[in-house]
């Protein structure tokens, strides 16, 4: 893969400043839950059979939904894609009923309509995500017209994989942004795999900011698995957005730690690169971050994560009260009046 | 002052920008130019870029751009510069609008206008009637006006309605038909039908440029002593199987009329909705006219022979009157 940034200058400047330990307890705290959360729902939720359906995660992305999210301001609209749950959490959503979602119950966000991270609420300004992938960037497209449009200097925070960007919708999109100055940062997690198909079948570039000179469309690329460095080249992309400059892209490198799906070994994925990639974890690095820069201690992590691991027990157990839809209301809300 | 069919719709969209700042078009061609079909003609001018949105040759992103519009508040009216072309936007259509509600309670007030039909020597590409690719999918609403009157009401009804709208506005018909409409505001429900000509022999239902047709040949069939009713369906989904249903309940004949082609049309729904519902009522079998299950042809002697005409209806009702 090609060469990944490191940490900015502009930030090793900061790195004493108290404001940065603060940003980095944050940081901590919703990568984490996103993390504890996932390993619920597919290392133990999934083989309960409690989850049925598919179970798609996020693990070892974590940096690249928090270290973005932290920027939206309540008039931003978001469009997470299927592996950046913590964008939920930033937003606000309840961990309960995000749980909820998952084991199909009424009190889901979707009331049992819909599964996994196929969840929105307009009230929070998240869009959900439909299936087929990079559909959200037309719509990322339409929503900063609408933010521009009402006069607000909102943004729309547009997440995609890699693979998302073989997609016509993503170029229309793309182009339909970059060509009205459209108010549009957008999040590329460059996790290598689109399923079992490696980047090399998917791609001719050598990384999907290549893409960006096309549209005229700045484009950095950034080390997603360094949640404080993804948190700085969002910042520069959404001041840009706001500044009335147009779209922004940023490329974040990662690596899938895991197959496309729970039911998915990923045999396909050379087992050194799984081994390589572990020890870039993006929390495992956050927390010696943390530690070296005497921001926090082992105690004090470990107690994050103990209270961390208690949320999401309680939240499980307010799900798994949850009842299932009622059959009978199988036909409402086709329309508005149905 | 008669006002033709395709000014019909203008008015309407132009009367729902004036009243409702959120109103806005997007598409191919809608700002300078007016539109392929001129219905937004003078738009721009009048109400500027910011609502009149000149886009690049992307139906995916238009379409896309008006739902993502729609979802923060906005009432976007998209244009396909012909029906045919609805096909590159079908995914943002049928997987994201049509089901936004039902998943998640987000409203998507959007409206797609498509220029459809054929007679025109469109050929393959330009003459479409695609409008049951989108009856097959739950939590849109499809729209087919025959009048400039319903034209006028019914677009200023989807611009208004809370859910995604497909309008199709049959392109035969833009400057064939004109009528006088009433001065000021006023809509036409969507999911009504209307019994267009009262008759008491046979029921023909049809929609769209059909329903003149419908009324040519029950106009020749009167002279040897039918009466014929006809139905307008004016919107195919939700659709209105009560008022075909009390016609037929009174005419116990029916035979259906649509310019779409035969395999999948609006013609074996409501058969088997009347079989279903009212079968004791019926006196003869339900007949059909159709296109047949091709493309539409390019040269004017197989596009005449592909399209359903007066002479076409005319035979099976004959038929069915005499049954």
């Amino acid at each position: 893969m090609s060469t990944v940034l490191t940490a900015s200058a502009e930030r090793q400047a900061r790195e004493d400043d108290g404001e940065l330990a603060a940003l980095a307890a944050r940081c901590h705290y919703y990568m984490a839950l996103m993390r504890e959360t996932e390993d619920r729902i597919e290392r133990k939720l999934y083989r309960q059979g409690k989850i049925v359906g598919g179970v798609y995660v996020g693990r070892g992305q974590e940096a690249i939904p928090v270290g973005s999210a932290l920027h939206a301001l309540p008039d931003d609209v978001l469009l997470p894609s299927h592996r950046d749950m913590a964008v939920l959490f930033i937003r606000g959503v309840p961990l309960r009923r995000v749980f909820a979602q998952y084991m199909g119950r009424v009190d889901g966000l979707t009331r049992g309509r819909d599964g996994n991270m196929h969840m929105g609420d307009m009230q929070r300004r998240v869009v959900a995500i439909i299936s087929a992938l990079a559909a959200t960037v037309p719509v990322a497209a339409g929503a900063a017209l609408a933010l521009k449009y009402q006069g607000k200097d909102g943004v729309a925070f547009c997440y995609f994989g890699d693979g998302a960007t073989s997609r016509g919708d993503w170029h229309e999109g793309v182009n339909l942004a970059t060509v009205q100055k459209l108010p549009v940062v957008f999040l590329c997690n460059n996790n290598q795999y689109a399923y079992s198909t490696p980047l090399e079948l998917q791609m001719a570039c050598a990384n999907v900011a290549d893409r960006a000179p096309a549209y005229n469309m700045p484009a950095e690329i950034v080390d997603g698995n360094d949640v404080l460095a993804v948190y700085d080249a969002t910042g520069r992309a959404v001041a840009h957005a706001r500044a009335g400059l147009g779209p922004y892209m940023v490329e974040c490198k990662t690596f899938r730690m895991t197959g496309h799906s729970a039911h998915d070994a990923a045999h396909y994925v050379p087992p050194e690169l799984f081994a390589q990639w572990e020890k870039r974890d993006p929390i495992r690095r956050l927390e010696t971050r943390m530690m070296e820069n005497g921001w926090a201690d082992r105690a004090a992590l470990e107690a994050a994560n103990a209270r961390i691991r208690q949320e999401v027990d309680e939240a499980v157990a307010w799900a798994e009260q949850s009842p299932y839809p009622d059959p009978s209301t199988l036909l409402d809300d086709v329309y508005e009046n149905s | 002052m008669s006002t033709t069919y395709l000014e019909a719709i203008r008015e309407g969209l132009w009367e729902e920008m004036e009243r409702d700042p959120n109103v806005f078009v997007l598409g191919e061609d809608v700002g300078v130019y007016g539109g392929a079909f001129k219905v937004t003609a003078g738009f721009v001018e009048h109400f500027g870029t910011r609502r009149v949105v000149d886009t690049p040759i992307s139906e995916s992103a238009i379409v896309g751009a008006a739902i993502g519009a729609g979802l923060m508040g906005l009432r976007p009216v998209a244009e396909m510069q012909f029906a045919d072309f609805i096909t590159c936007g079908f995914d943002q259509i049928v997987n994201f609008a049509a089901k936004c509600r039902y998943r998640w309670n987000a409203s998507v007030p959007i409206v797609v206008r498509s220029p459809s039909g054929g007679g025109i020597h469109g050929g393959p590409f330009h003459s479409q009637n695609p409008e049951m690719w989108f009856v097959k999918t739950p939590g849109l609403k499809v729209v087919c006006p025959a009048t400039a009157y319903d034209a006028k009401g019914l677009i200023k009804s989807a611009v208004r309605d809370n859910d995604p709208v497909i309008f199709f506005e049959h392109k035969g018909l833009y400057r064939r038909i004109k009528e006088d409409l009433p001065a000021g505001d006023y809509t036409v429900p969507i999911g009504k039908a209307k019994v267009v000509r009262e008759g008491r022999h046979l029921t023909i239902v049809t929609y769209g440029a059909m329903v003149w047709t419908a009324l040519e040949a029950a106009d020749e069939l009167a002279r040897e002593g039918a009466s014929i009713e006809v139905v307008d369906l004016r919107t195919l989904l939700p659709l209105d199987r009560e008022t075909v249903f009390a016609s037929v309940k009174k005419t116990s004949k029916v035979l259906l009329v649509h310019e779409d082609t035969r395999t999948g049309g609006i013609a074996g729904e409501l058969a088997v909705s009347i079989t279903e519902s009212i079968f004791e009522y019926l006196d003869a079998p339900i007949l059909r006219v159709t296109a047949p299950d091709t493309p539409v042809p390019f040269s004017p002697t197989l596009e005449e022979a592909f399209l359903p005409n007066t002479a076409k209806v005319v035979e099976k009702a004959r038929w069915l009157y005499r049954y």
